[in-house]
């Protein structure tokens, strides 16, 4: 099977699939026995407090964390049981956007995005990887600022940049780690927008880790609470407004 | 009752067993503690050790980046290096002229100098230099790089952050030191020459081929080689330290301290090492 394939959605094969996840901290348990699935071209948002183990969840889905119980299956593989040549190679087909942006910051825009498409894509001649950058860029509307450094954007835009950097190789799943965090409410929809304008343009399928509800609301086809490591609350934004919960209240309000 | 109140007074209190097994037992832990990360930061240095050594053999080599690293070391530190080599000379023959005045020995200064330049001072001063500029330099900008989270970022991009940030700063420090120290060593015999002529006549043809007729093949090739080994192990500590460098942006700074503790270590220990095996040829 190819994850590429368009008619993918069809079939009930999850993605990702996360069964019974544990992590721990030295004597803290950050995951607790988690599992979920996540099915082709879906934006999974998943909510919760500080602390309830959303950022070590996706950082344990890309290995940058290495889960002490369970397993997690990325378009059929495992990813626990991955070593380096297997594992990068998976890595590549996962775009990562971090919560800090986490653009090289001694390199131009244009340079971070060229930087893992040389590496990634390497049958791309020079106008080819040129032309990629040039339309990427023009997606996120920074077509203009390719040859700014990091440091002068603002942080919206180094979101933007971040996330260019991410699509430029093709991923067929996104994860986001706190797409929004830091920005004003305006740039927030902005970013929003342009996640469910990567799924829709490059049939990505996406984990988003958050706790704004607006990006949430914008972005989700199906939530997941986070609750102490462990899956609290799965369904629809309707299910979750709806929902009498005192925690789920208090995202909502 | 009040005579048996006072014998029960004299009678020295036993001591608190328990709470003494209990403070014994801390110490003992702490102690295991401090141990235990000793030995198991020894172990990631090796182990990041032979991580890059691998990296550097492997096929892909990022020679660009090698290049901007010998530039970075070679043109940055070329002031810095200009300056103490002409002041180590210049000190060295002001210092040492008098001594040999009274000898009877001046025209043995030229010679002197050379070698005592050659030999340890160029390298050793420029060795140490270089792990505070260039250590504190690496240590601090792989610091900053693990914290704002670019290298997670690279390795999630299946691109190995150790083949691209670490193997070409080692190899580029490990080229360009030994340069720097030839330079050093140059200036530091012009310096020498200045020095000389603020009391004295000298000139420049006759310093210099004094000089140069002291030096023969072992003064300046063990010292050249050891350098090349001062430039490894700057390069590998300050890249080691700013690699595993903690979260916090405290750490950064941390990292860029104990890069220069530590590689300005190496270079003193590598000399120690180098000068008992060149005693031995």
């Amino acid at each position: 099977m190819t994850y590429s394939d368009p008619n993918i959605s069809q079939t009930p094969q999850p993605i990702i699939e996360i069964k019974n996840l544990k992590k721990w901290f030295g004597g803290l348990q950050v995951l607790q026995d988690l599992s979920l699935k996540l099915f082709a071209h879906e934006n999974l948002v998943v909510l919760g407090k500080s602390g309830s183990g959303k950022s070590v969840l996706i950082k344990c889905i890309v290995k940058l964390l290495h889960p002490d119980q369970g397993s997690i299956t990325v378009m059929g593989e495992d990813v626990t049981r991955l070593h380096n040549n297997d594992l990068a190679a998976l890595r590549q087909k996962i775009g990562f956007l971090f919560q800090s942006g986490a653009l090289y910051d001694s390199m131009t825009i244009k340079q971070n995005l060229e930087f893992p498409l040389k590496r990634i894509r390497k049958n791309l001649s020079k106008k080819e990887r040129d032309e990629k950058i040039e339309e990427v860029l023009e997606n996120v509307g920074l077509l203009n600022t390719m040859h700014k450094m990091p440091s002068e954007l603002s942080g919206g835009m180094r979101k933007r940049a971040s996330l260019a950097r991410t699509i430029v190789v093709d991923p067929l799943v996104m994860l986001y780690d706190e797409p929004t965090t830091g920005l004003d409410p305006a740039t927030s929809d902005e970013i929003s927008l342009l996640i469910n304008e990567v799924q829709t343009k490059y049939k990505t399928s996406s984990i988003i880790i958050t706790h704004d509800i607006e990006c949430a609301r914008a972005t989700a086809d199906r939530l997941i609470m986070l609750k102490d490591g462990e899956v609290y609350l799965e369904g629809s934004i309707d299910a979750f407004e709806r929902s009498p919960d005192a925690l789920i209240k208090s995202f909502f309000k | 009752m009040k005579k048996i109140i006072s014998v029960r007074r004299i009678i020295p209190k036993p001591p608190n067993i328990k709470k003494h097994a209990i403070k014994l037992s801390e110490t003992t832990l702490d102690k295991k503690q401090k141990a235990n990360v000793f030995f198991s930061e020894v172990g990631v240095f090796f182990l990041f050790l032979w991580i890059t050594t691998r990296a550097a053999f492997s096929r892909e080599f990022e020679f660009n980046e090698f290049l901007r690293q010998c530039y970075q070391i070679g043109n940055k530190t070329l002031p810095l290096i200009s300056v103490t080599g002409l002041v180590i000379g210049l000190v060295l023959t002001i210092q040492s002229r008098p001594v040999l005045v009274d000898f009877g020995a001046e025209s043995m200064l030229p010679a002197m100098v050379a070698l005592s330049i050659i030999r340890e001072m160029g390298p050793v001063v420029t060795g140490l230099i270089c792990a505070g500029k260039i250590g504190s330099g690496m240590g601090a900008e792989l610091g900053a790089m693990k914290v704002s989270e670019q290298i997670d970022a690279m390795e999630v991009s299946s691109i190995n952050p150790v083949r691209f940030l670490v193997v070409p700063r080692v190899l580029a420090a490990t080229l360009m030191i030994p340069i720097l120290v030839l330079y050093a060593d140059a200036l530091g015999i012009l310096g020498s020459w200045a020095g000389a002529n603020i009391k004295g006549n000298v000139t420049f043809v006759l310093f210099f081929s004094q000089a140069f007729s002291a030096i023969g093949f072992m003064d300046l090739f063990p010292a050249v080689i050891k350098t090349f080994f001062f430039g490894a192990a700057i390069g590998f500590v300050g890249c080691f330290k700013g690699y595993t460098a903690g979260r916090g942006t405290e750490s950064v700074g941390m990292a860029a301290n104990s890069a220069v503790v530590m590689a300005s270590l190496f270079v003193i220990l590598i000399d120690l090492v180098a000068v008992q095996i060149t005693d031995m040829l």
